[in-house]
């Protein structure tokens, strides 16, 4: 960044876009606040007064501190009272007011910018700075008026928000409290918006507040657009017209089932569930909370309060207990929508540093203007501390999600490729950083400084070329490497191993002929399959047909190796019984053209299954076979896959011998760890040679007991493979989703023998490394092969000051073998901002990436350490990232609201949702397998395969129109969201459940399941008859977009209310108390609230 | 009787057994003074077209420690149904089916005639004949498909209910699975790690019936061999799989960079075919078929590193002590050899290479189980195929000429005692009352041995006379030897042969001109010579051919006839006549001289001086030479360099070669054409006799020879020059002044100045 800021160079930067440039200078160079307030504020001002002067009276920031007096008059007792309430389980908003009282301010502007078109377009650009932080949210616990509803207005109101500064001078507490106290008003106007999500709370808002604020709104044009969203959730969005009651209203109006709706969440079923709940949380608490009682029994005394809330909306209030409302809490679902509605429609355009991009839930495109696409990078925040004990203080990981080969929509096109001919791609002399847009040409263009180190480098006369009055290079929109985010260069042979051009990848199948494989019909299966999917193997580009050659090998105890050379009469197999030191029996014929030899392979493959139909083999090998793979690559001298079909624990006598060691009694002792690890230390080793060849290995398990994915998975996992495990495997239930997830596998492109090394600017360093790959230093990642859906991540630390100016800068640079045997290399760049204030962190976060390194880093905590540390570690870092936000940026405000930021309201229910996965909280049907299993998964898993297998997509079939073919909005994945008379899709990416309420109309069941009554349906059906209706159509139609989205085929399981599959069904119901012991999201973040108090007293 | 000629000529036909002593000197120091070692030429399955085999089993008498099966020297006591042992003296019954009894009435074995007899063993479960084929495929082509050809026409000779198998290798090792259709199966090993018996069983799964019994046939639990052998089929049922799966075989696939030998993993290859069979089949008749095309060069058994720039160690390396894989890989290989002659597996070895192949390392594995050592240049030669061909070949009943799993046992009377053999045998170790103390040859043992033999396979036995001075031996008192000989025939009937012999004693103070006549110095030459060559394996050269000179002077003092001091007066009988003349050639043969030869070759003649009946040894010591002339019909004539002459064709045949050669003025003739011209039509049949003479022998000869069509001046000349005597030599050409006759150009003494120095030193009282 240095670089850029030297004179000169700024304009490269801004280069493609001149607007951009403009907008830059202008709002990032000045003070952001002042700056970007001035145009808006004007306008807001205007409304903001208005506003104040408008029914809700505390509109200026003042009532949330202060509790100003109008809101206050509600909240302001609310706010205690609520406090008192809170600690018992309610939360109120004390700053929901303030949220409210914004609101109206908001709403104005609002509306006013959202609708005008004109609006959004600057506004997406400059507010995205600013909006996201408007994140802010203030919650408070006793009101539980989480004002996380705000969220979803941020972004649009970007502009809007100008007010902000308004605001700000009311916070006054933050230098950026002036983009706060915007937000804040921006996010009223969401809040009205979404106000489901306000709605939900309403309760504890004052009465008038709402109804004044609301009421506007409600008229006002700007819920309009956001009625839409809410209008199928039924949730809370009904609501809008009518606050609370509103939503009770509401939701009958609209939803279907509307009496039983209303009931379900709000009404009759909270109140046992919370009883229930509370005691236990109380109980759970009790001991922590010990010392925070004193509070607590504040909010208690309070409480009342709250009752006075739940009675406002009428039906609840008999239930005043201490109990969150639900609805209250910031929900997952309205900020998918609204991020979803806000900006779905415009492209993302990179040119601008530091931009926080939409959420991986939003559908959107991206214009490569100069930074690489989110789909490549995504941060964990877009807005880097300047030094490294702001840093620490905030907690918040900075972390960068990489996925280097993702696949783009295709409308975007991929990346260039530059091929800079025999001298190679041009690099900086000391960091080896490859040219990027933000290099800095100097001298008229005869040198170049490097932008990560700074060093002045001499062009090359070749590639000289004249600067332009900016400085600027004057081909630069003509080489995507001056221009790009993204962008390849052709490697010239210094690039690859030995100093040879590469060989054709190729792919080789080893099948597992023991006799549970044969039994199980899976060897029959794959054969078969086989057969045709060759014939579909990754070809580069326009390619006729693919450069890779294949091979074959069966294996039990021994190996078989095939020859299938094209000359041959018959295939010819060797058996290698020398299993103890495996070698490549053939060199000739092994590996072939497809083509050429496909006469050979399919009568090989009509042969594998009869030849062992009579096998008594039930001991099998593993390492070996691997090794076999490896030494096969290596002797044909190329990089290559292999593709594993494994069934049983390798209890041969064998190197990589295993011994069943599952033992369920080490859950939740200091061993439990071991359960993680593997058993010996002969894989990673082997993984190593592996990774030194490129043999990347896919494996494929189908055990019908323990096969110790811990360990089998060793190998995959530092190959930057895969792997997939298919329990119990029936050709009849589990076919479709094999053979799936196989033609997938094979077809996916992939790249081998990469190393990838992400270089930053200087502050900065990448100390930290997630995902499937193996390393041999610190900087270098390996992966012997990387498709597009291996996701690296990669955390940052600070080892010196950064400014402000020049911000901080990521280059990877990822070195392959293209699926024709072309050497490449994949460059990303990605310019950040770098902040003094905390604010501008927070403002700037991405919660789901966020939650996708806590993840990766607790996965891989378990390894070293009980699982009981990792949860407490996530726990204190979240609270701790919370807290600091509290402390430091928040306004101030009473100790007992929780306030979160806009950006990560979401944190909390997310990291809730971490912290009673599988593997962390296993439950008792969970296997030792499926954690590590899953463990593994979650390793290379990008942020949007993160984001839903943690919160699964419960997808509500029956409550909207049959016409309506769009997807159906979510609901929270609470059991409380649930209505007996509906049925439910429910994914996370694994999995695919359909619920089918046990009061579900019989036309319904009929059209659907092709029977006629609830109780005929089989449970657990895994196939939904094709019918010839329209309820029918939609359903297929929705489980197929959804399988499309995911990278592995999700097997569809039937589940009707109140089954015994329902068990399992409900484990994935993630806002609730969970069976294993994880705590319901309301729990969790009164837990979550009490952790922040403990560090902020 | 007859002369001592006729007699053992009779002996010899009848039994397959020549003594170098025929009256036997009788006490053990008069034996020891004979120089020349009391011991036979034993050819055990000689071709007996006139014997029947009898079908029965043979008598044995009852003593444990004896044994003995009853023989015509037996007395028999008819009345009484007894007979006494000549060995042991024991008294025995007659079994019940001998009830019928009498002088009139006698069974086979006991007549005199039948001094050798053949029984058939109906006891036992006949096995199979097994033949393994261990293949080369780092060859060239031509020679790879010219192998090939000659492995796929050799199926058609096998038997049809043999058993085959296939191995082959080059840089791996692959054990090809016979039995399977639509695909070709073979387990394959690293040719570089050493396995033992146990592993390669694991590997090959025949430690448990891996594979499952199908369903279609599990009543026949008895055919398990065939369940342990999915290497080993039936000729009859696989015959097309693996015509065609020989067919297919391919060059070894791995490349092998310029400057480097193929890797070729012949140690690893021959251990597994040994162990498979081991596994599979102990104790049954099998022969392992070594083909080769070049030297091991990698794994347990390797004789020369891939580098191409580093030959292959030579008699000069040896010497030096600079053969450095020589030691581990004998190491190897007789071990392996051991393992095999253990259960009774005869290994062959085709070796059909320009270089060496490393038979020097691997010769045990033919040596100590009776197999077979071919050595040619290449397998595209009619020297392989026709040599290859002849061990299928069958005898005038239609049986193959081969058999199995032999154990040799001798027996001797009470003075006698035998010391060791010479031969493609190993001791099996059985001590016992006959067992010399003193060892000569394979000795400490009474039975050896024999996994493969045909009817040619001979042996050299070694007796020692244990009686002593004192205890003077009965007039007219006769020793018994008698020769067991159990074997597999190629039938795959067990069989036993029968031989006892008996010799007078004679004492050797007193009738020591009968023992002089009853010398027979042919058998004596080649056991001499056997002894020579054993020696000459694990002692220095000129250490054996020292040791020879001086067995050969102290014959010449003892039974010379000469004045002291006077090498004029030096006489030996007709009995002796010949023997230093056998001397002198065998001390030039390529048994004792290495020089000129490879290390291979060294050893493939040896193997073969070892298992030759004493005709062909005879031949092999001092070759024949035959001249065709206008002057009279084909003459034998001396091996001397004096009978080449420019009007002669020779033909020599020294078993390995059959040198045809034109004298100067025949090649002349020969280039003018005259044969062509009717008018000389007897010059052609001068040129064609030769040949047709060399194409009998050639029928005739296991392995066949090389045969080479040369003359005068020609290159391969040397061949006929370096056997002869060298009378005429660059050095005394002029000086004798003699106009016939060819030099040779040696410094090689020639027969007369070595008999002059031996007269020399036989009369000089100095030694």
């Amino acid at each position: 960044m240095n670089v850029n800021q030297s004179a000169p160079p700024v304009p490269p930067f801004g280069q493609p876009q001149p607007v951009y440039l403009g907008h830059h200078q202008s709002s990032y160079g000045g003070q952001l606040g002042s700056t970007t307030a001035p145009t808006s504020y004007g306008a807001y001002n205007g409304p903001v007064p208005s506003y104040q002067q408008t029914p809700p009276p505390g509109v200026s920031r003042a009532p949330p501190s202060a509790g100003a007096p109008p809101a206050s008059t509600a909240q302001g007792p609310c706010g205690q009272t609520a406090y008192g309430q809170f600690g018992q389980g309610d939360v109120q908003n004390g700053p929901s007011s303030t949220v409210q009282m914004q609101r109206l301010p908001g709403y104005q502007p609002f509306g006013s910018a959202i609708l005008a078109p004109v609006v959004s377009q600057p506004a997406v650009l400059q507010p995205y700075g600013p909006p996201p932080t408007s994140a802010q949210v203030t919650a408070q616990l006793a009101g539980m008026q989480i004002s996380g509803a705000v969220a979803p207005a941020s972004p649009p109101s970007g502009l809007g928000y100008g007010p902000p500064t308004s605001l700000a001078s009311a916070s006054g507490s933050f230098p950026n409290s002036g983009l706060y106290g915007s937000y804040p008003q921006g996010q009223a106007p969401p809040l009205g918006q979404a106000q489901g999500h306000p709605g939900a709370q309403p309760p504890q808002r004052s009465v008038p507040l709402q109804a004044s604020s609301f009421t506007p709104p409600a008229s006002g044009g700007p819920r309009m657009p956001s009625m839409t969203g809410p209008l199928l959730p039924g949730q809370s969005f009904g609501g809008p017209p009518v606050s609370q009651p509103n939503h009770v209203s509401s939701p009958a109006p609209q939803a279907l089932p509307p009496g039983t709706q209303m009931t379900g969440p709000p009404g009759p079923p909270p109140p046992p569930m919370h009883s229930s709940q509370q005691p236990g949380y109380q109980l759970q608490q009790n001991g922590s909370f010990g010392p925070t009682r004193g509070p607590q029994s504040n909010y208690g005394s309070p409480y009342p309060g709250a009752a006075a809330f739940g009675s406002q909306p009428g039906p609840p209030q008999p239930l005043p207990p201490k109990r969150l409302d639900p609805d209250a809490i910031p929900s997952p679902i309205q900020v998918i929508e609204d991020d979803r509605n806000n900006r779905g429609s415009e492209p993302f355009v990179t040119g601008v540093r530091g931009q926080v991009p939409p959420l991986v839930t939003t559908n959107f495109l991206v214009k490569d203007q100069g930074n690489a696409s989110p789909r490549y990078i995504r941060c964990t925040s877009y807005n880097i501390p300047c030094t490294s004990d702001m840093a620490k203080q905030a907690q918040v990981p900075l972390a960068a999600v990489i996925k280097p080969l993702a696949r783009l929509p295709p409308e975007e096109a991929s990346p260039y490729v530059v091929d800079h001919g025999e001298s190679g791609p041009l690099r900086c002399n000391r960091c080896k950083a490859y040219m990027c847009p933000f290099m800095q040409f100097v001298e008229g263009g005869r040198r170049f400084q490097c932008c990560f180190c700074s060093c002045i480098n001499d062009v090359p006369p070749q590639y000289f070329q004249h600067l332009d009055h900016t400085g600027k290079r004057v081909d630069a929109y003509d080489r995507p490497e001056l221009s790009l985010g993204s962008y390849e260069f052709l490697a010239t042979v210094d690039y690859c191993k030995n100093n040879k051009f590469p060989s054709p990848p190729a792919f080789i199948f080893m099948i597992d002929v023991s006799y549970n494989a044969i039994r199980s019909g899976l060897v029959r299966l794959l054969c078969e399959e086989l057969k045709s999917l060759l014939d579909f193997l990754p070809r580069e580009g326009g390619a006729e047909e693919s450069a890779i050659r294949v091979g074959f090998v069966t294996y039990n105890k021994v190996l078989h190796f095939y020859n299938v050379k094209s000359s041959l009469a018959q295939p010819q197999m060797m058996v290698v019984s020398d299993v103890g030191d495996m070698f490549v029996p053939l060199l000739d014929g092994f590996l072939v053209n497809v083509n050429e030899s496909q006469a050979v392979i399919t009568s090989l493959l009509d042969q594998i299954p009869e030849m062992f139909a009579d096998t008594r083999e039930t001991e099998t090998v593993f390492a070996p076979v691997i090794q076999a793979g490896m030494e096969a690559l290596k002797a044909a001298e190329c990089a290559g896959k292999l593709f594993l079909f494994h069934t049983s624990l390798p209890i041969a006598e064998a190197p990589g011998k295993l011994k069943n060691r599952d033992d369920r009694k080490l859950i939740n002792t200091d061993k439990e760890k071991t359960l993680f690890q593997p058993q010996t230390g002969a894989y990673q080793t082997l993984a190593k040679e592996c990774v030194a060849q490129g043999c990347c290995v896919d494996l494929f398990l189908f055990p019908n007991q323990y096969v110790d994915v811990a360990t089998l998975s060793v190998v995959p996992q530092l190959t930057g493979g895969s792997v997939y495990k298919y329990a119990c495997f029936q050709v009849e239930n589990d076919q479709e989703r094999f053979l799936s997830d196989l033609r997938r596998d094979v077809q996916k492109v992939v790249g081998f023998d990469a190393v990838m090394r992400v270089r930053t600017s200087t502050g900065i360093r990448a100390v930290d490394f997630f995902g499937a790959f193996y390393m041999n230093n610190t900087t270098d990642v390996e992966l012997a092969g990387l498709d597009g859906d291996k996701t690296v991540t990669v955390e940052f630390k600070h080892d010196d000051r950064l400014n402000e100016e020049n911000g901080a800068l990521l280059q990877c640079a990822l070195l392959y073998t293209s699926c024709a045997g072309q050497r490449r290399l994949r460059i990303h760049n990605l310019a950040l901002n770098c902040c003094t204030q905390l604010a501008d962190l927070y403002r700037n976060c991405e919660t789901d990436t966020l939650i996708n390194y806590m993840a990766k880093f607790a996965y891989r905590g378990v390894l070293n350490s009980p699982v009981k540390t990792v949860r407490d570690t996530l726990i204190t870092q979240c609270a701790q990232i919370l807290a600091c936000y509290r402390k430091n940026c928040a306004s101030p405000s009473s100790a007992g609201q929780l306030i979160l930021p806009e950006c990560m309201k979401l944190l909390p229910v997310y990291l809730n949702c971490v912290l009673k996965s599988d593997v962390l909280q296993p439950g008792a049907e969970v296997t030792t397998d499926d954690r590590a299993y899953v463990r593994q998964l979650v390793t290379s898993m990008d942020v949007a395969e993160t984001n839903v297998f943690f919160y699964p997509r419960l997808l509500p079939l029956t409550k909207s129109p049959i016409e309506n073919t769009t997807e159906p909005p979510a609901v929270r994945a609470s059991e409380e969201r649930l209505s007996n008379g509906d049925i439910y899709l429910l994914e996370n990416g694994l999995n695919l459940f359909l619920w089918v309420g046990a009061g579900v109309q019989q036309g319904v069941v009929q059209s659907l399941f092709g029977v006629s009554s609830f109780s005929q349906i089989t449970s657990g059906l895994s196939v939904l008859p094709v019918l010839d209706n329209l309820l029918s159509k939609k359903v297929q139609g929705l489980i197929d977009s959804l399988r499309a989205q995911r990278s592995r085929y999700m097997k569809l399981i039937v589940v009707k209310q109140e089954d015994k599959l329902e068990t399992v069904f409900k484990h994935f119901l993630v806002e609730d108390k969970s069976l294993s012991g994880g705590a319901s999201y309301v729990d969790f973040l009164c837990h979550m609230h009490k952790e922040i108090r403990q560090l902020l007293s | 009787m007859a002369t001592y000629l006729e007699f053992i000529q009779q002996n010899e036909e009848r039994d397959g057994v020549r003594f170098s002593w025929n009256v036997w000197p009788s006490s053990r120091l008069e034996a020891t003074r004979m120089v020349v070692p009391l011991a036979c030429i034993l050819t055990p399955l000689k071709e007996r077209p006139d014997l029947p085999p009898v079908q029965y089993e043979p008598v044995l008498c009852s003593r444990p420690t004896c044994k003995a099966i009853l023989n015509p020297l037996c007395q028999v006591d008819y009345r009484a149904k007894l007979w006494a042992c000549n060995f042991c003296f024991q008294r025995n019954q007659f079994p019940p089916a001998y009830a019928g009894i009498s002088e009139v009435n006698q069974p086979a074995e006991l007549m005199p005639q039948f001094s050798t007899v053949e029984y058939v063993i109906q006891r036992g479960a006949q096995s199979p004949l097994i033949f393994l084929y261990v293949v080369d495929t780092c060859l060239e082509e031509d020679d790879l498909q010219a192998l090939k050809e000659s492995l796929q026409m050799s199926l058609s000779l096998l038997p049809p209910d043999a058993l085959v198998g296939l191995i082959t290798f080059g840089r791996m090792v692959q054990v090809h699975e016979l039995s399977c259709e639509g695909i070709s199966k073979s387990y394959v090993f690293r040719g570089t790690k050493d396995l033992t018996a146990k592993q390669i069983q694991d590997m090959l799964g025949l430690t448990k019936p891996a594979v499952p019994v199908h369903p279609a046939r599990p009543a026949q639990p008895q055919e398990h061999p065939s369940i342990s052998s999915r290497f080993l089929q039936p000729i009859h049922k696989i015959d097309m799989n693996l015509t065609d799966l020989l067919g297919e075989l391919q060059r070894d696939p791995w490349p092998v960079p310029q400057g480097k030998r193929p890797l070729r993993s012949t140690g690893v290859a021959l251990s597994i075919a040994v162990g498979l069979l081991e596994g599979t089949f102990p104790n049954t008749g099998a022969r392992i078929m070594l083909f080769i095309g070049g030297p091991p060069t990698q794994g347990p058994g390797m004789v020369v590193g891939d580098e191409l720039k580093v030959p292959i160690r030579s008699w000069h390396d040896i010497e030096k002590d600079n053969a450095r894989f020589m030691k581990k890989a004998t190491k190897h290989y007789e071990m392996l050899a051991n393992r095999a002659a253990a259960n009774g597996h005869c290994v062959d070895i085709y070796a059909c290479a320009l270089d060496q192949t490393g038979l020097l390392e691997m010769k045990c594995c033919t040596n100590l189980t009776g197999g077979h050592m071919v050595m040619g240049d290449s397998f595209n030669t009619s020297l392989f195929k026709q040599t290859f061909q002849r061990i299928f070949s069958k005898d005038f009943n239609g049986n193959f000429r081969m058999a199995f799993g032999a154990t040799l046992e001798v027996k001797t009377s009470r003075e006698l005692k035998v010391a060791g053999a010479i031969g493609p045998c190993v001791s099996l170790n059985v001590k016992g009352p006959c067992v010399s103390e003193n060892e000569l040859g394979v000795g400490g043992t009474s039975q050896w041995k024999i996994c493969g033999l045909d009817p040619t396979s001979t042996l050299g036995i070694y007796f020692e006379v244990v009686n002593q001075h004192n205890a003077p031996i009965p007039q007219g008192g006769r020793g018994a030897i008698q020769f067991v000989t159990h074997y597999q025939h190629s039938s795959t009937q067990q069989r036993i042969r029968v031989t006892t012999i008996a010799r007078n004693w004679a004492d050797a103070q007193s009738q020591l001109k009968h023992i002089e006549a009853a010398f027979d110095q042919e058998a004596a030459a080649v056991l001499m010579a056997r002894l020579g060559v054993f020696r000459a394996e694990s002692e220095e050269g000129p250490d054996v051919l020292r040791w020879l000179d001086r067995q050969l002077i102290r014959l010449c003092q003892k039974f010379g006839q000469y004045t002291k001091e006077d090498p004029a007066s030096f006489r030996l009988s007709d009995s002796f006549s010949l023997y230093p003349q056998f001397m002198f050639h065998l001390r030039r043969s390529p048994f004792l001289q290495v020089f000129n030869n490879s290390p291979d070759e060294s050893s493939y003649y040896r193997h073969h001086f070892a298992r030759q009946d004493l005709t062909q040894s005879l031949i092999m010591i001092q070759p024949i030479l035959y001249s065709y002339s206008f002057h009279g019909p084909p003459e034998p004539v001396l091996l001397d360099s004096s009978s080449i002459l420019a009007d002669r064709i020779l033909l020599m045949d020294t078993f390995f070669q059959i040198v045809i050669y034109l004298g100067e003025t025949i090649a002349q003739w020969q280039k003018a054409g005259y044969q062509d011209m009717p008018e000389y039509e007897n010059f052609k049949h001068l040129l064609q006799a030769p040949l047709d003479d060399a194409q009998e022998i050639l029928h005739a000869r296991f392995p066949m020879p090389r045969y080479i069509n040369t003359e005068h001046g020609g290159s391969q000349a040397r061949f006929l020059l370096s056997k002869v005597n060298p009378s005429q030599t660059h050095n005394n050409l002029y000086a004798w002044g003699q106009e016939t006759g060819a030099p040779i150009l040696t410094d090689d003494v020639s027969l007369q100045v070595f008999m002059d120095h031996l007269k020399k030193l036989a009369v000089s009282s100095a030694c």
